[in-house]
């Protein structure tokens, strides 16, 4: 066959072997080992020594069997139907490797990752005769009743178009358009192959300005992302790392969700197979299914395809970048990843940096990072890709190499604080610990609701920076030692943890919670603050304001006023104010 | 397949590895069979493999052998294991050999120790409330049926006598059913299982348990295949015969100890502790083999028991184990030494099942709502209590002081329970609303007005 190699294994070791005799052979080459065919992937050269990783558990495997390779890269097969889908970390389709071999996954089993059969409903939207350049829109397919197809020329390919498939349906066998180009004629189908390990081109990377609207309180109001940035989310265990991933998948405003769950619990996909069928995005009223494409690598499944599984989700992002989407990916959790990392590269004798991790730790993490952004794709739309990688540090302690590495990469950092997590405040975010640096790059969009949005936030963070400093104080001395004044510092603080900051996601309407209502919100406890110090001020303790019905009502609006009907927070406002007033009034 | 050659070619022991020159055509994985002298047979398994030389691990241990005498075969099998029906009711050692005096198990096939990955996909998610019928699990950190859930403890707690009540207590409140229980004891003491073993004879469920014991005094390396052997009858049991499952592992520490023994003697590159890098996913092979399947009317639920070295949730084995498991039951040393059993610690301990297997229908709509509440305002007994160490309950408000009684309330009467107390969800959600009505209504902020207007008992302050 065209350019096959064939070779022998010499040694095994775990998912590590050594084969001879490949000549020509490329890194990154994908392999085919042993009798059962098992997909590996050449790491290293030495000599006439290939190293090779394989993505399956290769028990069994024996010295002198076969190797063969295409000297083809490991690459993704992109096209229609990637959406609703759920893929291991080398892209096999996880629905069809049930329907073939029942509840457990049996090695060597190779099956297309796209449904080869499926007629598409495609339009063309360029005439034949055009001169189209490298990937631009060529048609469109109804991919889902939310997502829109865009059938793309591939990247370093233009030319002519001679012929395009009129209206109908076609598979993703068959050839829809036919290019002349430089060094002769293209013929393309619905979806082609793509290698993980390279990031698909852009025109230019552009500075991020629109946020990635979440629904959840204190990231959209005070760590916030934009669109096309980077985050990550460390926390130790049961800090609620996935269930703010899940959080995130649901409800937040991206068109694309790409959820990779790398190295965690088999039942975290379940819940998301689960319930994203069931679950409908408001905006449109459609299952949120119909946006995600999901990789599941979970911890029991073999750890080389861990480490691919960030790159195959990644890569799958791009596609749908190129189309002029905006895509969300979450990776939870990276240090699973990083952990398969070590794996590898110990069983490999590289010599170790810190906590045995290899040296190329960090390199490795910037570059996926750097795969996420807000561009202006090859056709000229803007497209953009977020990416929220989940921490798991070890005891918790963000001082180790993956967290340490990470931050410096990302520019959003929420900090899950375990002793917020003991209390069940959920999520569980620190706002001490935590920071973002997208803050100045998204107020623009912010003012147009309301000029005064970063003044108001930060001077509720500065209540919160308040309380935190008091607590240290409290701490010694207790509360009733301090000044009326700072009492009433630690009372609103309390307000704000519980009335805004607190948020429970399986509560039908505090869910989600529109920027509009972030605002209300913010803005009335903003308003008790301002109205009770100058009540203080007038002799007033903490105690006559913090009695009042209307300030205890406060931790509900939340819960009980749904987003559509915000503007009733104003009427509460109206409501506080008037009773706080009366209260001065009464004293006279 | 090559006729099995005998080889004599050892070159090397070295802790429970040995090294055999010379092999052709042995496969990574494959099990080994060692003879010395004329009759004994120890077990191993090739780890690594090149053209010349197989690296083997000796499940019985070394000791005893030496690099002359020995005959070795290579079977080019995996490790499997006999699975049937009729071993429950049975003892067996840490490789699945009968150790009661009664005839080998007869089996139709046998199953692979190791197991495949279940497919995410194929998996049905769990939410069938298990009752155990103490209140701190029940009320605040629910078992779910295929969850794992494991016991997080330190030395001279009462680790045993809980899981032991769990198994004699555990039942679904919609359906009859009862557990099959699987018991694996790695690396502790005799008296340990001794305890096991009465226990679940007296409530007369040892006739459908299985019991795997791999003890202090086995070889360690032994201890590495014990759990699988135990799962693997255990998948069994409940996706072949449709039974449900629970699996109590005992303990993990002792499991991760020997496999970082067994890292060490091969030289590997140590991560935390001296603990292989890869114990996340080993751990992870085993804890990953719980749940339910679609379309198979059986369960596994398993819950490992560890013992953490000086009460240290940080280090790597409970640290790992958290991270994989469905949550974890934290036992604390404080309310051990105030004699409160089960000393079951109030924050850290965490169900991550609970949320879909509680509420209406399934217990009680307020369920959810108590148990955040419970914990917040425990958290801020917790906080109340660090201050008033410092300033004196004196110098505290009133509201602080209602607080205090809380807590009090809430570990005497909520947490400590009875070893044979056997209480229904219902008791569980009455002794916690009598608990929050020690708190003044305002103070209930996550729960809704209507549950606190229905379950609120008016009288409860200073009661």
């Amino acid at each position: 066959m065209d350019g096959m190699m064939t070779g022998k294994v010499i040694a095994v070791n775990g998912p590590i072997v050594r084969a001879v005799g490949m000549n020509g052979i490329k890194m990154f080459d994908i392999a085919e080992v042993g009798i059962d065919r098992l997909i590996g992937e050449i790491i290293r050269l030495v000599g006439d020594v290939a190293v090779i990783q394989v993505y399956e558990d290769n028990t069994g495997l024996k010295p002198g069997d076969e190797v063969l390779s295409y000297g083809r890269p490991l690459s993704v097969l992109l096209g229609p139907g990637l959406i609703a889908n759920i893929y291991d970390g080398i892209q096999r389709p996880l629905v069809g490797i049930s329907e073939a071999c029942g509840s457990y996954i049996r090695k060597g089993i190779k099956l297309s990752p796209l449904d080869r059969g499926k007629k598409w409903e495609f339009r063309p939207l360029v005439k034949e005769g055009s001169d189209v350049g490298q990937g631009a829109i060529l048609g469109e397919i109804p991919e889902s009743m939310l997502v829109m197809h865009r059938v793309l020329l591939p990247p370093h390919i233009s030319g002519r178009l001679t012929r395009i498939a009129p209206p109908g349906g076609y598979t993703i066998e068959d050839e829809i358009y036919t290019l002349e180009t430089a060094s002769g004629t293209y013929r393309g189908k619905l979806a082609g192959y793509w290698p993980v390990r390279s990031a698909r081109p852009c025109r230019v990377k552009k500075k991020p300005f629109i946020p990635l609207v979440t629904g959840q309180r204190v990231i959209d109001t005070f760590f916030p992302i934009a669109r096309g940035g980077t985050a990550a989310i460390p926390g130790g265990f049961g800090t609620g790392k996935t269930m703010t991933q899940h959080a995130l998948a649901k409800w937040c405003n991206a068109d694309i969700i790409v959820y990779i769950g790398c190295g965690e619990r088999g039942n975290e996909m379940t819940d998301v197979l689960t319930d994203f069928p069931k679950l409908v995005d408001e905006r449109n009223g459609r299952p949120l299914i119909e946006r995600t494409v999901m990789i599941a690598n979970t911890s029991n499944m073999p750890v080389p395809a861990r480490e691919v599984s960030i790159y195959t989700g990644v890569t799958i992002a791009e596609y749908y970048r190129d189309m002029g989407y905006s895509v969300a990916v979450m990776a939870d959790s990276t240090s699973r990843w990083a952990e398969a990392l070590r794996e590898l590269s110990s069983r490999l004798g590289d010599m170790p940096a810190e906590e045995g991790f290899p040296p190329y730790l960090a390199t490795r993490l910037a570059e996926f990072y750097e795969r996420a952004g807000f561009v202006e794709t090859l056709s000229g739309k803007d497209g953009d890709i977020t990416i929220i990688g989940a921490v798991s540090p070890p005891g918790g302690d963000f001082s180790e190499p993956v967290t340490q590495h990470t931050s410096r990469f990302v520019r959003c950092f929420w900090a899950l604080d375990k002793v917020l997590a003991d209390a069940r405040h959920y999520p569980a975010i620190s706002w001490i610990d935590s920071y973002t640096e997208y803050l100045h790059d998204i107020e623009d969009w912010w003012k147009i609701l309301d000029s005064q949005w970063l003044p108001v936030r930060n001077e509720v963070m500065g209540i919160l920076l308040e309380d935190h400093r008091l607590q240290q104080v409290v701490k010694l001395v207790g509360s009733d030692a301090l000044p009326p004044s700072q009492q009433f510092v630690l009372f609103v603080a309390e307000t704000i943890r519980n009335a805004f900051l607190q948020q429970n996601s399986f509560d039908p309407i505090d869910k989600f919670c529109s920027p509009e209502k972030q605002l209300k919100l913010l803005k009335t406890i903003l308003d008790l603050y301002r109205k009770g110090a100058v009540l203080l001020q007038a002799g007033f303790s903490v105690k006559d304001i913090s009695a009042l019905d209307v300030v205890s009502e406060m931790v509900r609006l939340k819960s009980e006023i749904p987003n559509q009907e915000a503007r009733r927070i104003d009427e509460y406002g109206i409501r506080l104010g008037q009773r706080l007033d009366s209260l001065k009034e009464a004293k006279g | 397949m090559p006729a099995e050659i005998e080889y004599t070619t050892l070159s090397g022991i070295s802790g429970p590895l040995i090294f055999v020159e010379g092999v052709k055509g042995v496969g990574y994985g494959d099990i080994v069979e060692i003879r010395s002298g004329s009759s004994e047979l120890r077990i191993g398994q090739t780890i690594e493999v090149d053209e010349y030389r197989a690296v083997v691990q000796v499940f019985e241990g070394t000791s005893g052998l030496s690099v002359k005498g020995q005959r070795v075969t290579f079977t080019g099998r995996p490790l499997e294991i006999p699975v049937d029906r009729d071993m429950l009711g049975r003892v067996f050692d840490g490789l699945g050999r009968p150790i009661d005096g009664a005839p080998q198990v007869i089996s139709e096939g046998t199953m692979n120790v190791n197991g495949l990955p279940i497919n995410p996909w194929s998996r049905e998610y769990p939410r069938d409330f298990i009752q155990t019928g103490i209140s701190a699990i029940d009320g605040m950190n629910t078992l779910i049926r295929g969850q794992k859930l494991p016991i997080f403890s330190g030395s001279g707690m009462p680790h045993n006598l809980i899981a032991a009540q769990i198994a004699r207590q555990a039942r679904i409140l919609t359906a009859q059913e009862e557990f099959t229980v699987i018991f694996a004891a790695m690396g502790v003491k005799y008296d340990v299982a001794r305890f096991f073993i009465d226990s679940l004879e007296e409530s007369g469920v040892l006739t459908h348990s299985a019991i795997f014991l791999s003890l202090a005094d086995a070889p360690s390396i032994e201890r590495l295949i014990t759990p699988r052997v135990a799962l693997t009858l255990a998948e069994h049991l409940a996706f072949e015969e449709g039974m449900h499952v629970l699996v109590i592992l005992t303990d993990m520490t002792n499991y991760c100890e020997a496999l970082r023994e067994l890292s060490s003697s091969r030289g590997e590159i140590p991560s935390r502790k001296g603990y292989p890098g890869y114990l996340y996913s080993d751990l992870a092979s085993i804890y990953e083999r719980a749940g339910r399947l679609k379309g198979h009317k059986g369960s596994i639920t398993q819950m490992p028991i560890l013992t953490m070295p000086s009460d240290d949730i940080s280090h790597p084995v409970p640290d790992l184990t958290g991270y994989i498991t469905e949550g974890q039951i934290v036992l604390e040393r404080e309310l051990f030494n105030k004699g409160i059993y089960p000393p079951i610690a109030g924050l850290p301990s965490l169900s991550r099942l609970m949320k879909d297997g509680i509420g209406e229908g399934r217990t009680r709509r307020d369920h959810a709502p108590v148990a955040a509440q419970l914990f917040a305002s425990y958290a801020k007994v917790k906080r109340i209590r660090a201050l008033a160490s410092i300033v004196g309950e004196e110098e505290l408000s009133e509201l602080d002081r209602i607080y205090l009684d809380f807590g009090s309330a809430f570990e005497e009467q909520f947490l400590r329970q009875g070893h044979e107390e056997n209480r229904s969800i219902e008791q569980t959600l009455e002794i916690g609303w009598r608990m929050l009505s020690v708190l003044p209504k305002d103070e209930l902020y996550r729960i809704a007005r209507e549950d606190i207007q229905r379950y609120y008992i008016p009288q409860g302050r200073g009661a």
